[in-house]
Protein backbone atom coordinates (compact mmCIF):
# COMPACT_ATOMS: atom_id res chain seq x y z
CA UNK A 1 0.00 0.00 0.00
CA UNK A 2 1.51 3.23 -1.03
CA UNK A 3 1.31 6.32 0.83
CA UNK A 4 -2.40 7.51 -0.79
CA UNK A 5 -3.94 4.71 -0.16
CA UNK A 6 -6.30 5.56 2.59
CA UNK A 7 -7.57 8.52 0.21
CA UNK A 8 -8.26 6.64 -2.82
CA UNK A 9 -10.13 3.90 -0.23
CA UNK A 10 -12.14 7.03 0.67
CA UNK A 11 -13.00 7.80 -3.12
CA UNK A 12 -14.21 4.03 -3.49
CA UNK A 13 -15.75 4.26 -0.78
CA UNK A 14 -17.84 7.35 -1.48
CA UNK A 15 -17.63 6.64 -5.29
CA UNK A 16 -18.63 2.59 -5.70
CA UNK A 17 -22.32 2.97 -6.14
CA UNK A 18 -22.43 5.68 -8.60
CA UNK A 19 -19.53 4.95 -10.44
CA UNK A 20 -21.49 1.27 -11.41
CA UNK A 21 -24.61 2.95 -11.50
CA UNK A 22 -23.51 4.87 -14.45
CA UNK A 23 -21.32 1.97 -15.76
CA UNK A 24 -24.38 -0.32 -15.65
CA UNK A 25 -26.49 2.36 -18.13
CA UNK A 26 -23.01 2.81 -20.28
CA UNK A 27 -23.03 -0.73 -20.89
CA UNK A 28 -25.97 -2.56 -20.33
CA UNK A 29 -25.24 -5.09 -18.37
CA UNK A 30 -24.60 -5.33 -14.27
CA UNK A 31 -21.80 -8.16 -14.87
CA UNK A 32 -20.14 -6.40 -17.47
CA UNK A 33 -20.03 -2.54 -14.91
CA UNK A 34 -19.17 -4.90 -11.99
CA UNK A 35 -16.10 -5.77 -13.80
CA UNK A 36 -15.44 -2.81 -15.41
CA UNK A 37 -15.76 -1.21 -12.12
CA UNK A 38 -13.30 -3.55 -10.36
CA UNK A 39 -10.33 -2.85 -13.33
CA UNK A 40 -11.11 0.84 -13.12
CA UNK A 41 -10.12 0.63 -9.48
CA UNK A 42 -7.55 -1.22 -9.85
CA UNK A 43 -6.19 0.77 -12.59
CA UNK A 44 -7.15 3.65 -10.11
CA UNK A 45 -4.71 2.28 -7.56
CA UNK A 46 -1.80 1.66 -9.51
CA UNK A 47 -1.73 5.07 -11.40
CA UNK A 48 -3.22 7.72 -8.56
CA UNK A 49 0.05 5.93 -6.48
CA UNK A 50 2.24 7.70 -8.96
CA UNK A 51 0.33 10.74 -10.32
CA UNK A 52 -2.06 11.82 -7.20
CA UNK A 53 -5.69 11.60 -7.48
CA UNK A 54 -7.19 13.42 -10.03
CA UNK A 55 -9.48 16.56 -9.96
CA UNK A 56 -12.72 14.78 -10.97
CA UNK A 57 -11.83 10.68 -9.59
CA UNK A 58 -15.73 9.81 -10.49
CA UNK A 59 -15.04 10.83 -13.96
CA UNK A 60 -11.94 8.89 -14.06
CA UNK A 61 -12.90 5.79 -12.97
CA UNK A 62 -16.15 5.83 -15.12
CA UNK A 63 -14.32 6.53 -18.49
CA UNK A 64 -11.08 4.09 -17.18
CA UNK A 65 -13.92 1.64 -16.34
CA UNK A 66 -16.04 2.14 -19.79
CA UNK A 67 -13.26 2.31 -21.81
CA UNK A 68 -11.47 -1.30 -20.56
CA UNK A 69 -15.00 -2.73 -21.07
CA UNK A 70 -14.91 -1.47 -24.53
CA UNK A 71 -11.89 -3.03 -25.05
CA UNK A 72 -13.00 -6.64 -23.74
CA UNK A 73 -16.45 -6.46 -26.04
CA UNK A 74 -13.73 -5.73 -29.12
CA UNK A 75 -11.16 -8.62 -28.40
CA UNK A 76 -14.21 -11.50 -26.42
CA UNK A 77 -15.52 -13.36 -29.07
CA UNK A 78 -17.45 -15.31 -26.65
CA UNK A 79 -18.67 -11.96 -24.83
CA UNK A 80 -20.01 -11.35 -28.85
CA UNK A 81 -22.01 -14.55 -29.02
CA UNK A 82 -23.35 -14.17 -25.48
CA UNK A 83 -24.89 -11.13 -26.06
CA UNK A 84 -25.21 -10.49 -29.11
CA UNK A 85 -24.58 -6.78 -31.34
CA UNK A 86 -26.84 -5.21 -29.73
CA UNK A 87 -25.43 -4.26 -26.03
CA UNK A 88 -21.86 -3.83 -27.20
CA UNK A 89 -23.47 -1.27 -30.06
CA UNK A 90 -25.29 0.86 -27.98
CA UNK A 91 -21.80 0.57 -25.45
CA UNK A 92 -19.42 1.82 -28.47
CA UNK A 93 -21.75 4.12 -29.16
CA UNK A 94 -22.42 5.61 -25.74
CA UNK A 95 -18.40 5.50 -25.78
CA UNK A 96 -18.27 8.55 -27.63
CA UNK A 97 -20.35 10.61 -25.60
CA UNK A 98 -17.54 13.28 -23.84
CA UNK A 99 -17.15 12.86 -19.81
CA UNK A 100 -18.52 16.62 -19.81
CA UNK A 101 -22.46 15.19 -20.10
CA UNK A 102 -22.21 13.17 -17.17
CA UNK A 103 -23.35 16.04 -15.03
CA UNK A 104 -24.46 15.47 -11.50
CA UNK A 105 -28.27 15.47 -12.66
CA UNK A 106 -26.93 12.43 -14.63
CA UNK A 107 -25.40 10.69 -12.03
CA UNK A 108 -28.15 11.64 -9.42
CA UNK A 109 -30.74 9.60 -12.32
CA UNK A 110 -28.15 6.64 -12.91
CA UNK A 111 -28.08 5.91 -8.90
CA UNK A 112 -32.35 6.66 -9.14
CA UNK A 113 -32.62 3.79 -11.90
CA UNK A 114 -30.14 1.48 -10.19
CA UNK A 115 -32.37 1.87 -7.33
CA UNK A 116 -35.41 0.94 -9.14
CA UNK A 117 -34.27 -1.82 -11.22
CA UNK A 118 -33.09 -3.51 -7.81
CA UNK A 119 -36.34 -3.06 -6.28
CA UNK A 120 -37.98 -4.41 -9.32
CA UNK A 121 -40.99 -5.88 -8.56
CA UNK A 122 -40.69 -9.23 -10.89
CA UNK A 123 -37.70 -9.74 -9.02
CA UNK A 124 -38.62 -11.61 -5.37
CA UNK A 125 -38.27 -9.44 -2.10
CA UNK A 126 -35.35 -11.46 -0.73
CA UNK A 127 -33.38 -10.83 -4.16
CA UNK A 128 -34.55 -7.00 -3.90
CA UNK A 129 -32.87 -6.53 -0.82
CA UNK A 130 -30.05 -8.52 -1.65
CA UNK A 131 -28.93 -6.78 -4.31
CA UNK A 132 -29.75 -3.42 -3.13
CA UNK A 133 -27.54 -4.00 -0.47
CA UNK A 134 -25.08 -5.25 -3.13
CA UNK A 135 -25.22 -2.71 -5.89
CA UNK A 136 -26.51 0.46 -4.46
CA UNK A 137 -24.97 0.32 -0.71
CA UNK A 138 -21.42 -0.98 -2.09
CA UNK A 139 -21.60 -4.14 0.69
CA UNK A 140 -19.78 -6.65 0.09
CA UNK A 141 -21.39 -10.44 -0.91
CA UNK A 142 -19.85 -11.58 2.48
CA UNK A 143 -21.44 -8.53 4.59
CA UNK A 144 -25.09 -9.14 2.92
CA UNK A 145 -24.57 -12.96 3.41
CA UNK A 146 -23.65 -11.86 7.25
CA UNK A 147 -26.81 -10.14 7.66
CA UNK A 148 -29.11 -12.62 6.41
CA UNK A 149 -27.61 -15.30 8.13
CA UNK A 150 -26.97 -17.24 5.09
CA UNK A 151 -23.59 -18.94 3.56
CA UNK A 152 -21.94 -16.24 1.20
CA UNK A 153 -22.40 -19.03 -1.22
CA UNK A 154 -25.81 -19.38 -0.93
CA UNK A 155 -26.20 -15.22 -1.09
CA UNK A 156 -23.54 -15.28 -4.25
CA UNK A 157 -26.22 -17.68 -6.32
CA UNK A 158 -29.11 -15.33 -4.67
CA UNK A 159 -27.31 -12.53 -6.49
CA UNK A 160 -26.71 -14.28 -9.93
CA UNK A 161 -30.04 -15.07 -10.02
CA UNK A 162 -31.28 -12.22 -9.92
CA UNK A 163 -28.78 -10.27 -12.45
CA UNK A 164 -29.52 -13.34 -14.50
CA UNK A 165 -33.77 -12.54 -14.26
CA UNK A 166 -33.07 -8.54 -15.04
CA UNK A 167 -31.08 -9.60 -18.19
CA UNK A 168 -33.45 -12.41 -19.27
CA UNK A 169 -36.47 -11.02 -18.52
CA UNK A 170 -36.22 -7.71 -19.51
CA UNK A 171 -36.25 -5.58 -16.53
CA UNK A 172 -35.79 -2.14 -17.07
CA UNK A 173 -32.75 0.07 -16.25
CA UNK A 174 -35.10 2.98 -15.99
CA UNK A 175 -36.87 5.25 -13.30
CA UNK A 176 -40.47 4.90 -13.82
CA UNK A 177 -42.68 7.53 -15.72
CA UNK A 178 -44.73 9.60 -12.79
CA UNK A 179 -48.51 6.90 -13.06
CA UNK A 180 -46.67 4.13 -11.94
CA UNK A 181 -44.02 5.91 -10.22
CA UNK A 182 -45.52 6.16 -6.71
CA UNK A 183 -46.82 2.29 -7.05
CA UNK A 184 -43.21 1.32 -7.33
CA UNK A 185 -41.72 3.61 -5.10
CA UNK A 186 -43.58 1.63 -2.28
CA UNK A 187 -41.66 -1.54 -3.21
CA UNK A 188 -38.21 0.34 -3.18
CA UNK A 189 -39.08 1.85 0.62
CA UNK A 190 -40.52 -1.67 1.17
CA UNK A 191 -37.05 -2.95 0.93
CA UNK A 192 -35.05 0.00 2.13
CA UNK A 193 -37.21 -0.73 5.57
CA UNK A 194 -36.38 -4.21 4.96
CA UNK A 195 -33.02 -3.38 5.38
CA UNK A 196 -33.46 -0.85 8.58
CA UNK A 197 -35.30 -3.65 10.60
CA UNK A 198 -33.66 -6.47 9.71
CA UNK A 199 -30.84 -4.17 11.68
CA UNK A 200 -33.15 -3.37 14.00
CA UNK A 201 -34.37 -6.32 15.38
CA UNK A 202 -32.95 -9.43 13.41
CA UNK A 203 -35.52 -12.10 13.17
CA UNK A 204 -33.23 -14.65 14.64
CA UNK A 205 -29.97 -15.21 16.06
CA UNK A 206 -27.63 -13.62 18.52
CA UNK A 207 -28.00 -10.05 17.84
CA UNK A 208 -30.30 -7.86 18.59
CA UNK A 209 -28.95 -4.70 16.48
CA UNK A 210 -26.89 -4.44 13.75
CA UNK A 211 -25.47 -0.98 13.45
CA UNK A 212 -24.04 -1.12 10.20
CA UNK A 213 -27.52 -2.56 8.55
CA UNK A 214 -29.03 0.69 10.04
CA UNK A 215 -26.45 2.95 8.93
CA UNK A 216 -26.84 2.14 5.44
CA UNK A 217 -30.67 2.16 5.14
CA UNK A 218 -30.37 5.69 6.34
CA UNK A 219 -27.60 6.29 4.02
CA UNK A 220 -30.74 4.90 1.45
CA UNK A 221 -33.72 6.81 2.71
CA UNK A 222 -31.30 10.20 2.54
CA UNK A 223 -30.02 9.65 -1.24
CA UNK A 224 -33.56 8.82 -1.78
CA UNK A 225 -34.85 11.96 -0.49
CA UNK A 226 -32.15 13.47 -1.96
CA UNK A 227 -33.04 12.39 -5.51
CA UNK A 228 -36.81 12.52 -4.91
CA UNK A 229 -37.15 15.59 -2.71
CA UNK A 230 -40.31 16.30 -0.69
CA UNK A 231 -42.08 13.12 -1.59
CA UNK A 232 -43.88 12.43 1.68
CA UNK A 233 -43.66 8.65 2.03
CA UNK A 234 -39.72 9.22 1.88
CA UNK A 235 -39.54 11.91 4.34
CA UNK A 236 -41.69 9.55 6.25
CA UNK A 237 -39.48 6.79 6.32
CA UNK A 238 -36.35 8.40 7.18
CA UNK A 239 -38.08 10.26 9.79
CA UNK A 240 -39.06 6.80 11.12
CA UNK A 241 -35.53 5.05 10.76
CA UNK A 242 -34.02 8.46 12.11
CA UNK A 243 -36.45 8.29 15.07
CA UNK A 244 -36.35 4.41 15.96
CA UNK A 245 -32.00 4.13 15.46
CA UNK A 246 -31.71 7.31 17.88
CA UNK A 247 -33.07 4.72 20.69
CA UNK A 248 -30.47 2.01 19.32
CA UNK A 249 -27.90 2.68 22.49
CA UNK A 250 -31.22 2.46 25.01
CA UNK A 251 -32.36 -0.61 23.94
CA UNK A 252 -29.80 -3.07 24.83
CA UNK A 253 -27.76 -3.32 27.66
CA UNK A 254 -24.30 -4.47 27.98
CA UNK A 255 -25.01 -7.91 28.38
CA UNK A 256 -27.08 -7.81 24.89
CA UNK A 257 -30.45 -8.13 26.95
CA UNK A 258 -33.73 -6.24 25.09
CA UNK A 259 -34.34 -3.27 27.41
CA UNK A 260 -38.13 -1.52 26.37
CA UNK A 261 -38.92 2.02 25.59
CA UNK A 262 -40.77 2.47 28.99
CA UNK A 263 -37.21 1.49 30.47
CA UNK A 264 -34.80 3.13 28.33
CA UNK A 265 -32.37 5.31 29.86
CA UNK A 266 -33.13 8.75 27.73
CA UNK A 267 -30.24 10.07 27.79
CA UNK A 268 -28.65 8.13 25.71
CA UNK A 269 -31.17 8.94 23.00
CA UNK A 270 -28.86 10.44 20.23
CA UNK A 271 -30.45 13.73 20.18
CA UNK A 272 -28.96 14.72 16.94
CA UNK A 273 -31.20 11.83 15.00
CA UNK A 274 -33.98 13.14 17.06
CA UNK A 275 -33.81 16.82 16.05
CA UNK A 276 -33.45 15.69 12.53
CA UNK A 277 -36.38 13.31 12.68
CA UNK A 278 -38.50 15.69 14.32
CA UNK A 279 -37.74 17.82 11.57
CA UNK A 280 -38.66 15.44 9.05
CA UNK A 281 -41.63 14.29 10.34
CA UNK A 282 -42.76 17.89 10.12
CA UNK A 283 -42.00 18.55 6.69
CA UNK A 284 -44.11 14.70 5.71
CA UNK A 285 -46.85 15.80 7.13
CA UNK A 286 -47.67 19.30 5.79
CA UNK A 287 -46.61 17.68 2.27
CA UNK A 288 -49.82 18.62 0.74
CA UNK A 289 -51.68 15.36 -0.88
CA UNK A 290 -51.64 11.78 0.49
CA UNK A 291 -50.39 10.88 3.55
CA UNK A 292 -48.13 8.32 4.19
CA UNK A 293 -48.13 5.65 6.65
CA UNK A 294 -44.62 5.82 6.89
CA UNK A 295 -45.03 9.48 7.74
CA UNK A 296 -47.78 8.43 10.40
CA UNK A 297 -45.31 5.59 12.14
CA UNK A 298 -42.62 8.81 12.52
CA UNK A 299 -45.47 10.48 14.00
CA UNK A 300 -46.18 8.02 16.52
CA UNK A 301 -42.25 7.93 17.16
CA UNK A 302 -41.88 11.03 17.54
CA UNK A 303 -44.40 11.66 20.42
CA UNK A 304 -42.40 8.95 22.20
CA UNK A 305 -39.17 11.10 21.99
CA UNK A 306 -40.28 13.78 22.59
CA UNK A 307 -41.25 12.74 26.03
CA UNK A 308 -38.42 13.60 28.23
CA UNK A 309 -39.99 10.88 31.22
CA UNK A 310 -42.04 7.73 30.04
CA UNK A 311 -44.91 9.83 32.30
CA UNK A 312 -45.07 12.33 29.67
CA UNK A 313 -45.93 10.62 26.88
CA UNK A 314 -48.92 11.88 24.98
CA UNK A 315 -50.53 8.31 24.85
CA UNK A 316 -54.11 9.45 24.20
CA UNK A 317 -52.54 11.15 21.03
CA UNK A 318 -50.93 8.10 20.30
CA UNK A 319 -53.93 6.09 19.86
CA UNK A 320 -55.08 8.11 17.58
CA UNK A 321 -52.86 8.30 15.41
CA UNK A 322 -52.62 4.62 15.37
CA UNK A 323 -56.31 4.44 14.66
CA UNK A 324 -55.43 6.89 11.84
CA UNK A 325 -52.41 4.33 10.72
CA UNK A 326 -55.19 1.55 11.03
CA UNK A 327 -57.53 3.31 8.41
CA UNK A 328 -54.36 3.79 5.95
CA UNK A 329 -53.00 0.42 5.87
CA UNK A 330 -55.11 -2.25 8.49
CA UNK A 331 -52.64 -4.92 10.03
CA UNK A 332 -52.87 -7.44 12.57
CA UNK A 333 -49.11 -5.52 14.02
CA UNK A 334 -50.93 -2.38 13.79
CA UNK A 335 -53.88 -3.34 15.88
CA UNK A 336 -52.03 -5.33 18.36
CA UNK A 337 -49.74 -1.89 18.80
CA UNK A 338 -52.76 0.48 19.11
CA UNK A 339 -54.19 -2.47 21.63
CA UNK A 340 -50.97 -1.34 23.48
CA UNK A 341 -51.62 2.39 23.37
CA UNK A 342 -55.34 1.96 24.40
CA UNK A 343 -53.91 -0.33 27.84
CA UNK A 344 -52.06 3.35 28.69
CA UNK A 345 -55.40 5.27 28.01
CA UNK A 346 -58.37 2.91 29.04
CA UNK A 347 -56.60 0.33 31.31
CA UNK A 348 -55.61 -2.98 30.60
CA UNK A 349 -58.83 -4.71 30.82
CA UNK A 350 -60.16 -2.80 27.14
CA UNK A 351 -56.94 -3.49 25.67
CA UNK A 352 -57.59 -7.20 26.43
CA UNK A 353 -60.69 -7.70 25.22
CA UNK A 354 -58.87 -5.70 22.18
CA UNK A 355 -56.72 -7.98 21.65
CA UNK A 356 -58.88 -10.87 22.40
CA UNK A 357 -61.25 -10.20 19.38
CA UNK A 358 -58.05 -9.52 17.15
CA UNK A 359 -57.09 -13.40 18.16
CA UNK A 360 -60.61 -14.52 17.28
CA UNK A 361 -60.38 -13.65 13.89
CA UNK A 362 -57.68 -15.80 13.54
CA UNK A 363 -54.26 -13.90 12.53
CA UNK A 364 -51.67 -13.71 15.66
CA UNK A 365 -51.58 -16.97 16.94
CA UNK A 366 -48.19 -17.71 15.39
CA UNK A 367 -46.77 -14.23 16.43
CA UNK A 368 -44.72 -14.16 19.56
CA UNK A 369 -44.86 -10.19 20.58
CA UNK A 370 -49.03 -10.88 20.66
CA UNK A 371 -48.73 -13.31 23.66
CA UNK A 372 -46.00 -11.40 25.25
CA UNK A 373 -48.30 -8.13 25.13
CA UNK A 374 -51.23 -10.84 26.21
CA UNK A 375 -49.40 -11.48 29.22
CA UNK A 376 -48.22 -8.19 30.23
CA UNK A 377 -52.12 -6.95 30.19
CA UNK A 378 -52.83 -9.83 32.57
CA UNK A 379 -50.40 -9.57 34.58
CA UNK A 380 -51.25 -6.02 35.18
CA UNK A 381 -55.00 -7.56 35.99
CA UNK A 382 -52.97 -9.74 38.35
CA UNK A 383 -54.69 -12.91 36.51
CA UNK A 384 -50.84 -14.27 36.96
CA UNK A 385 -51.46 -17.51 36.04
CA UNK A 386 -53.04 -16.49 32.58
CA UNK A 387 -50.43 -14.63 31.88
CA UNK A 388 -47.52 -17.26 32.83
CA UNK A 389 -49.51 -19.48 30.00
CA UNK A 390 -49.21 -16.06 27.68
CA UNK A 391 -45.37 -15.59 28.46
CA UNK A 392 -44.83 -19.37 27.64
CA UNK A 393 -46.32 -19.49 24.38
CA UNK A 394 -44.57 -16.29 23.42
CA UNK A 395 -41.45 -17.74 24.31
CA UNK A 396 -42.10 -20.96 22.40
CA UNK A 397 -42.49 -18.79 19.45
CA UNK A 398 -39.90 -16.20 19.77
CA UNK A 399 -36.37 -16.73 18.06
CA UNK A 400 -34.36 -13.81 19.08
CA UNK A 401 -32.12 -14.77 22.25
CA UNK A 402 -32.30 -11.06 23.96
CA UNK A 403 -36.31 -11.68 23.13
CA UNK A 404 -36.03 -14.88 25.07
CA UNK A 405 -34.24 -14.08 27.92
CA UNK A 406 -36.63 -11.34 28.32
CA UNK A 407 -39.93 -12.95 28.56
CA UNK A 408 -38.17 -16.22 30.57
CA UNK A 409 -37.58 -13.32 33.08
CA UNK A 410 -40.81 -11.87 32.89
CA UNK A 411 -42.11 -15.93 33.51
CA UNK A 412 -39.54 -15.87 36.47
CA UNK A 413 -40.86 -12.87 38.07
CA UNK A 414 -44.61 -13.98 37.91
CA UNK A 415 -42.80 -17.04 40.03
CA UNK A 416 -41.96 -15.41 42.69
CA UNK A 417 -45.18 -13.92 43.34
CA UNK A 418 -47.56 -14.51 46.24
CA UNK A 419 -51.06 -16.07 45.94
CA UNK A 420 -52.40 -16.80 42.78
CA UNK A 421 -49.44 -17.77 40.52
CA UNK B 1 -37.98 -8.09 -27.21
CA UNK B 2 -40.96 -10.38 -27.56
CA UNK B 3 -42.88 -11.53 -24.61
CA UNK B 4 -45.65 -14.43 -24.77
CA UNK B 5 -48.39 -13.71 -22.90
CA UNK B 6 -50.12 -17.10 -21.37
CA UNK B 7 -53.87 -16.32 -20.02
CA UNK B 8 -54.66 -18.91 -16.97
CA UNK B 9 -57.84 -19.14 -15.78
CA UNK B 10 -60.74 -21.08 -14.03
CA UNK B 11 -61.94 -23.14 -17.06
CA UNK B 12 -65.22 -24.60 -14.86
CA UNK B 13 -65.95 -20.97 -13.43
CA UNK B 14 -65.07 -19.55 -17.46
CA UNK B 15 -67.69 -22.26 -18.59
CA UNK B 16 -70.50 -21.11 -15.58
CA UNK B 17 -70.78 -17.41 -17.16
CA UNK B 18 -73.78 -16.28 -18.83
CA UNK B 19 -74.13 -15.48 -22.35
CA UNK B 20 -74.26 -11.72 -21.32
CA UNK B 21 -71.06 -12.17 -19.28
CA UNK B 22 -69.71 -14.22 -22.36
CA UNK B 23 -70.47 -11.46 -25.25
CA UNK B 24 -69.16 -8.40 -22.88
CA UNK B 25 -65.66 -10.21 -22.43
CA UNK B 26 -65.21 -11.18 -26.00
CA UNK B 27 -66.31 -7.25 -27.12
CA UNK B 28 -63.07 -6.92 -24.53
CA UNK B 29 -60.94 -9.09 -26.29
CA UNK B 30 -61.55 -7.72 -29.30
CA UNK B 31 -61.15 -4.14 -28.42
CA UNK B 32 -58.02 -5.03 -26.47
CA UNK B 33 -56.46 -6.57 -29.50
CA UNK B 34 -57.31 -3.93 -31.93
CA UNK B 35 -55.28 -1.68 -29.51
CA UNK B 36 -52.29 -3.53 -29.36
CA UNK B 37 -52.41 -4.26 -33.18
CA UNK B 38 -52.78 -0.69 -33.55
CA UNK B 39 -49.74 -0.19 -31.05
CA UNK B 40 -47.62 -2.58 -32.62
CA UNK B 41 -47.48 -4.57 -30.25
CA UNK B 42 -49.50 -7.79 -31.14
CA UNK B 43 -47.05 -10.86 -33.13
CA UNK B 44 -49.94 -13.39 -32.60
CA UNK B 45 -52.67 -14.56 -30.09
CA UNK B 46 -55.34 -17.09 -30.22
CA UNK B 47 -57.89 -18.86 -27.72
CA UNK B 48 -57.40 -22.03 -26.75
CA UNK B 49 -60.22 -24.87 -26.69
CA UNK B 50 -60.83 -26.11 -23.31
CA UNK B 51 -58.17 -28.96 -21.33
CA UNK B 52 -60.72 -31.53 -22.20
CA UNK B 53 -59.78 -31.08 -25.50
CA UNK B 54 -55.96 -31.31 -24.88
CA UNK B 55 -53.87 -34.56 -25.29
CA UNK B 56 -50.15 -34.39 -23.43
CA UNK B 57 -47.92 -36.28 -25.61
CA UNK B 58 -44.08 -38.02 -24.11
CA UNK B 59 -41.09 -39.97 -25.07
CA UNK B 60 -39.75 -42.57 -22.90
CA UNK B 61 -37.90 -45.41 -23.59
CA UNK B 62 -38.32 -44.58 -26.78
CA UNK B 63 -41.69 -45.48 -26.83
CA UNK B 64 -44.39 -42.86 -27.67
CA UNK B 65 -47.18 -42.37 -25.25
CA UNK B 66 -50.40 -40.34 -25.65
CA UNK B 67 -52.40 -39.65 -22.36
CA UNK B 68 -55.71 -37.64 -21.97
CA UNK B 69 -55.72 -34.31 -20.75
CA UNK B 70 -53.17 -31.38 -19.99
CA UNK B 71 -49.45 -31.78 -18.17
CA UNK B 72 -50.56 -30.60 -15.24
CA UNK B 73 -53.38 -30.30 -12.80
CA UNK B 74 -53.72 -27.33 -11.55
CA UNK B 75 -56.59 -24.62 -10.64
CA UNK B 76 -56.12 -22.16 -13.51
CA UNK B 77 -55.42 -23.83 -16.85
CA UNK B 78 -54.23 -22.25 -20.24
CA UNK B 79 -56.73 -20.59 -21.99
CA UNK B 80 -54.59 -18.44 -24.94
CA UNK B 81 -51.92 -16.11 -25.10
CA UNK B 82 -50.59 -12.89 -26.67
CA UNK B 83 -47.23 -12.65 -28.20
CA UNK B 84 -46.08 -9.14 -28.44
CA UNK B 85 -43.40 -7.14 -29.06
CA UNK B 86 -42.47 -4.96 -26.06
CA UNK B 87 -39.23 -2.82 -25.74
CA UNK B 88 -38.98 -4.16 -21.99
CA UNK B 89 -40.76 -6.12 -19.08
CA UNK B 90 -42.46 -2.68 -18.09
CA UNK B 91 -43.83 -2.78 -20.98
CA UNK B 92 -44.93 -5.86 -21.30
CA UNK B 93 -46.64 -6.35 -17.79
CA UNK B 94 -48.45 -2.96 -19.10
CA UNK B 95 -50.00 -4.80 -22.02
CA UNK B 96 -50.71 -7.70 -19.66
CA UNK B 97 -52.72 -6.02 -17.17
CA UNK B 98 -54.99 -4.50 -19.66
CA UNK B 99 -55.70 -8.60 -20.43
CA UNK B 100 -59.49 -8.58 -19.74
CA UNK B 101 -58.88 -11.88 -18.66
CA UNK B 102 -56.49 -10.24 -16.24
CA UNK B 103 -59.70 -9.56 -14.25
CA UNK B 104 -60.61 -13.23 -13.48
CA UNK B 105 -57.59 -15.04 -14.20
CA UNK B 106 -53.74 -14.37 -14.35
CA UNK B 107 -51.01 -13.69 -17.08
CA UNK B 108 -47.86 -15.18 -17.38
CA UNK B 109 -45.05 -13.13 -18.76
CA UNK B 110 -42.49 -15.42 -20.67
CA UNK B 111 -39.96 -13.62 -22.31
CA UNK B 112 -38.79 -15.05 -25.56
CA UNK B 113 -35.14 -16.49 -26.24
CA UNK B 114 -33.77 -14.33 -29.42
CA UNK B 115 -33.40 -17.14 -32.78
CA UNK B 116 -29.92 -18.37 -32.25
CA UNK B 117 -27.20 -16.71 -33.94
Amino acid sequence: MTACAPAVEEVFRRESGRVLATLIRLLGDFDLAEEARQEAFTAAVEQWAAAGVPANPRAWLISTGRNRAIDRIRRDAVFRTKVQGREAASAEADADAAPDEWDDAAFGDDRLRLIFTCCHPALSSEAQIALTMRAVCGLATQAVARAFLVSEETMAQRLVRAKKKIRDAGIPYETPEPPLLNQRLQGVLAVVYGVFTEGYAATSGTRLVDAELCGEAIRLGKLLDELLPKNPAVLGLLALMLLHDARRAARESGAGDVILLEDQDRTLWDREKIAQGLALVDQALSVPGGLSAYAVQAAIAALHVRARKKEDTDWPQIVGLYEVLLRLQPSPVIELNHAVAVSMVDGAARALDLLDSLRARGQVGEYHLFHAARGRLLQQLGRLGEAGEAYRAALRLATLEPERRLLASRIASIGEAPAGA
Amino acid sequence: MQYLLLIYANEAEMAGRTPAAIASMTAEYTEFTKGIIQAGQFKAGDRLKPTSSATTVRIRNGQVSTTDGPFAETREQLGGYYLIEAKNLDEATGVAARIPGAKIGSIEVRPIWPPAA
